[in-house]
């Protein structure tokens, strides 16, 4: 008896890539496998009996068969389209940004369960209306930590003395204290930033959410991870521009707020 | 190994190769196939082939009105006195009209995005034919923009994306219907699909 040719699991689909005629190629993140690359036949046809379950940032119940250079996605159901979300260009832009962090974040054929579910999670807090923007940073703040880059939020980088309550500095890592030397990857944070943060990390999702925080303050949290992203990842998220765009044109009134279809 | 290859192939057979292989869905051994087949052809199918490539190339311009592909400006379609200038349905791709055109359902003109709003792709709002779309709209004339960009998550977004830029013009908006499509089977549609086709059922006269 050798290894099984099938197996099953679930996912949510990370990318889409064209490939030939009519096929695609998916990448999946899984609770089990971690992040699979896997070949979707004819899914571009209009009778496709897969293509409405693989959609980006579907969640689907799946059998994928194992190929030799590629696996092949042999069936899938849906578990949750996140109709809301698909229905809203902002809540679409969000969930296209967290697909692609989570993307970057996560290794192929390595189990990550934790990461999995906070994927799930986001997904559905985003599909039930929750704050849109507070729920990036939370996701963002989780990602690291659950990739292995958990920011040191409670004592100095440097000098491991807990933190005072006044202007410190943030970096990739987490913060060092006014005292100590200047490092160049990191910028300085306001304490409303850093309790923000700080929060961000000791809560789980739905316990987060609960947060009211100032726009403003918020606004720099997002400047801060999104600093610690690009340093970690060595990149930009490409769908960050779109998200800001989305963003701005949202606030300057360009854009209407979203209307339910 | 890659250099033993080339040493291997004659200098404008490689070079043929090289050219297979760029284009889309063409790997290396079908790139070599298609190379040694043109090599057995007659020269003068070969030749026409090769004008075809050229003509295209230089005959072929996009409609200054809706940006398809043509050989007079403006295109046949935008041109045409029977086609009804007061509607306009946005597609994504020149294939799409093409699709749309055999239908014969439609008897509007048309607006080629050439692509889709796709983020993870890079692929942005200005880097689609939208600006002209808007400029088009707010020049007068258009009663109605059918939008039918594709029924996935990048067509979707790309739809909502010119929803919102076109809604403060006034314009009538409208999006092709969805639901499940012909020769389907219900027990296999998943449920955004379904759902869309609830919402948009039709009673039956």
């Amino acid at each position: 008896m050798g290894a099984p040719r099938t197996y099953r699991t679930e996912g949510i689909v990370l990318r889409r890539d064209n490939l030939g005629e009519a096929d695609k190629i998916l990448t999946l993140v899984t609770p089990d496998h971690g992040k699979v690359r896997a070949l979707a036949k004819a899914i571009r046809r209009p009778k496709s009996k897969l293509s409405g379950h693989l959609d980006l940032f579907c969640r689907s119940q799946l059998l994928i068969a194992k190929g030799q250079a590629l696996d092949i996605v042999a069936g899938a159901a849906m578990i949750d389209g996140y109709k809301h979300v698909r229905d809203d260009l902002w809540l679409t832009s969000c969930a296209i940004y967290l697909v692609e962090l989570i993307d970057r974040f996560s290794e192929e054929n390595l189990e990550n369960r934790a990461l999995y579910r906070l994927l799930v999670e986001a997904l559905e807090a985003l599909d039930g209306g929750r704050n849109s923007e507070l729920l990036l940073r939370y996701v963002e703040l989780h990602a690291l930590e659950l990739a292995g880059f958990r920011p040191q939020l409670r004592r100095c980088l440097v000098c491991g003395r807990e933190i005072e309550p006044e202007t410190n500095r943030f970096g990739p890592n987490g913060v060092t204290c006014a005292a100590c030397p200047i490092d160049s990857t990191s910028r300085p944070i306001s304490v409303a930033a850093l309790k923000v943060l700080r929060f961000l990390q000791a809560n789980t999702l739905p316990a987060a959410m609960r947060l009211n925080a100032d726009p403003r303050v918020l606004g720099e949290v997002e400047g801060q991870l999104r600093r610690a992203i690009r340093t970690i990842l060595e990149r930009e998220l490409k769908s960050s521009e779109f998200l800001g765009l989305v963003r701005r044109q949202t606030a300057e009134g360009k854009i209407a707020a979203p209307t339910p279809t | 190994m890659q250099h033993q290859t080339i040493a291997a192939t004659v200098e404008p057979v490689a070079r043929l190769i090289d050219e297979f292989h760029k284009l889309p869905g063409i790997g290396p051994k079908s790139a070599q196939r298609l190379a040694y087949y043109l090599l057995r052809m007659p020269e003068s199918q070969a030749r026409a082939l090769a004008d075809a490539i050229i003509e295209v190339k230089e005959k072929i311009v996009y409609c200054s009105i809706c940006f398809n592909i043509t050989d007079v400006d403006p295109c046949r379609i935008c041109a045409a006195e029977d086609r009804d200038p007061t509607r306009v349905c946005v597609v994504e791709e020149p294939l799409d009209v093409l699709a749309i055109e055999k239908t014969r359902e439609f008897r509007g003109r048309y607006h080629v995005l050439h692509g889709a709003v796709s983020p993870l792709e890079g692929i942005r709002p200005e880097d689609l034919r939208i600006d002209e779309l808007v400029a088009r709209v707010r020049a007068g004339g258009i009663d109605e923009v059918i939008l039918a960009t594709n029924p996935n998550q990048v067509g979707d977004a790309t739809a909502y994306y010119i929803q919102r830029v076109l809604q403060p013009l006034g314009v009538r908006l409208t999006r092709l219907a969805r639901g499940l499509p012909m020769g389907g089977d219900l027990e296999y549609a998943d449920e955004v699909t379904l759902s869309r086709a609830f919402a948009n059922r039709q009673a039956l006269s």
